[in-house]
C-alpha cells in the first residue's frame, strides 16, 4: 500500500458513528474512501455542506455542489448545506467533532505549521486556523518526512497555524499522540521499526512498553 | 429594487472601488458581473472574497485583466497569478483565516464595530491586533469589513428581490449581502414574487438594490 492509502486508512479507524467530520484537501480527503462499513458520519464541507458523498458518476456534476477545493461532490440523503458564517460558527464553535488536515510541520508538543513558507509559497490559511483553533479534536495526515527531512520537529520553525496542540499525528511511519505536551510513539508503521522511526524524526518521542504495528 | 442591465449595473461601479463578491473557488460567482467588469476595464479595485479561484474563472478573471490593486481573502493558494502578482508587489493580499472574513463582513452587515475570536492568537495573525481577555481566554479583536458594492450570485431571485441559493454556492453571497453600500445580484433565474417561499427566503428584498434583467 502507498503511503498515503496507509495514513488514510489509519485515521479513518479514528472514525466513530455520529461524528461530524472536516476533511482537509490532500490526503485528508482519502480518510472518507476508508470509513469502515459499520460507522456513519457525517463529513462537512467547509464551503457550506453537511453530508458530503463521493465523486459523482460522470456526467452527473453538479457545478453549484463542490467541495473546500471546489472539485464536484455529493449529497447524501439527509443532507444539508448553510452559508459559510454557519459552517465557521460550526468550526469554531466546537461542533466540528474532529478534523483532518495536513502539515508542513509539527513538534514535540504538537503545535502544528501547515498554511505557509515564508518567501516560498503563501497560499493562505482558508479555513485551516479556525478547524485547529475550534474542532474538538485534531488529526494530523501527513508524511513522516519531506526530502529525507523529518515533518516531526523539535519546534516549528515555520509560522504556527494555532497555539492549540493537535491531537493525534498520523504518518506512514507512526502514530504519535501528546499526552501532557509529550510526543509519544503509540503505534508504527507496516514493516517499521522503532528505531527507523526515532531517527526520521527530530522531535524526541517518548517510547511506551509495547508499541504495536498499525493496522 | 431596480431591474438593469449588467452593463448599467456596472457603469455605477467607480474605479478604487471596493466589492464584495460571492463565491468559493467561482461556485456563487457572479460571472456576469466579473465579464462586465473586465470589459469596461474597471482599474484600481480592492476584493474583498473567500478567494481568487482559478486563472480564467471567476474572480480569477479580474486578476488576469489587472483590475486589482489589493484583496482581502482567506485562500489563494489555487491561483498562480494572484501569487505572482502579491510576490511582485503588483497587488496587495491580505490574507485573513476564513471564519474571521466571514466573521469580519457579518460584523459590517450587522452594524458592529468587529468580533472577539480565538482563531489566530499567537500566530502572525495577531500582529497589530488589539488582545483581549473574556473570563480568563485571549481573543482578538477583529474589525468590521465594509464595501462600496457587494456582487452576489443567488439562484432565484423574485421579481420584489428576494433571493434564495442552490447548494454550495451560497457561501459568502448572503453574508456580503448585508455589508455593502450597494448590492447587485445576478440570479440563475427570476421568477414570479410568490414562487420563494417566505420561509425559504434567504436574503430578504430589501436588501437587493439592483437585480440584473435577463436579456
Amino acid at each position: 500500500m502507498d503511503p498515503q492509502s496507509i495514513i488514510a486508512k489509519r485515521i479513518a479507524r479514528e472514525l466513530r458513528s455520529g461524528m461530524l467530520v472536516n476533511l482537509g484537501i490532500g490526503i485528508p480527503t482519502l480518510v472518507a474512501n476508508y470509513v469502515p462499513s459499520n460507522v456513519k458520519v457525517f463529513f462537512q464541507s467547509e464551503n457550506g455542506l453537511i453530508g458530503t458523498g463521493p465523486i459523482p458518476e460522470e456526467g452527473m456534476a453538479n457545478p453549484l455542489l463542490t467541495d473546500a477545493g471546489g472539485n464536484p461532490v455529493t449529497a447524501l440523503p439527509g443532507a444539508c448545506t448553510f452559508d459559510s458564517a454557519i459552517s465557521f460558527g460550526l468550526i469554531r464553535g466546537g461542533h466540528v467533532d474532529m478534523t483532518v488536515l495536513g502539515g508542513l510541520q509539527v513538534d514535540a508538543k504538537g503545535l502544528l505549521a501547515n498554511w505557509m513558507i515564508p518567501g516560498k509559497m503563501v497560499p493562505g490559511m482558508g479555513g485551516a486556523m479556525d478547524l485547529v483553533t475550534g474542532a474538538k479534536r485534531v488529526v494530523v495526515a501527513m508524511q513522516h518526512t519531506a526530502k529525507g527531512k523529518p515533518k516531526i520537529v523539535d519546534k516549528c520553525t515555520l509560522p504556527l497555524t494555532s497555539i492549540r496542540p493537535v491531537d493525534l499525528v498520523v504518518t506512514e511511519m507512526a502514530v504519535i499522540a501528546f499526552p501532557g505536551g509529550c510526543a509519544t510513539l503509540l503505534e508504527r508503521g507496516p514493516g517499521i521499526s522503532v528505531e527507523q522511526v526515532v531517527a526520521a524524526t527530530e522531535a524526541k518521542l517518548a517510547l511506551p512498553d509495547k508499541i504495536p504495528e498499525m493496522q | 429594487m431596480r431591474t438593469v442591465s449588467a452593463k448599467d449595473a456596472v457603469a455605477m461601479i467607480p474605479e478604487g472601488a471596493t466589492l464584495m463578491i460571492g463565491g468559493f473557488m467561482g461556485v456563487g460567482t457572479p460571472e456576469q458581473i466579473i465579464d462586465e467588469l473586465v470589459r469596461q476595464q474597471k482599474r484600481n479595485l480592492t476584493i474583498i472574497a473567500n478567494d481568487t479561484a482559478v486563472p480564467g474563472h471567476g474572480i480569477g478573471k479580474l486578476i488576469d485583466a489587472g483590475l486589482v490593486t489589493k484583496t482581502i481573502a482567506s485562500h489563494i493558494g489555487l491561483n498562480p497569478v494572484t501569487q505572482k502578482q502579491m510576490i511582485e508587489k503588483k497587488m496587495e493580499v491580505d490574507l485573513v483565516p476564513q471564519g474571521t472574513l466571514i466573521e469580519r463582513i457579518r460584523a459590517g452587515g450587522c452594524g458592529l464595530g468587529g468580533v472577539l475570536t480565538p482563531t489566530g492568537v499567537g500566530t502572525v495573525v495577531e500582529e497589530g491586533k488589539q488582545k483581549i481577555e473574556v473570563d480568563g481566554k485571549s481573543y482578538l479583536l477583529e474589525t468590521a469589513l465594509h464595501a462600496d458594492f457587494a456582487l452576489i450570485n443567488a439562484f432565484l431571485a423574485d421579481y420584489s428581490g428576494n433571493l434564495s441559493y442552490a447548494l454550495t454556492s451560497r457561501n459568502f453571497n448572503p453574508i456580503i449581502a448585508m455589508a455593502a453600500d450597494t448590492t447587485i445580484v445576478a440570479a440563475e433565474h427570476i421568477v414570479p414574487v410568490g414562487l420563494i417561499a417566505p420561509d425559504h427566503v434567504v436574503t430578504p428584498a430589501p436588501l437587493v438594490d439592483y437585480l440584473i434583467a435577463n436579456e
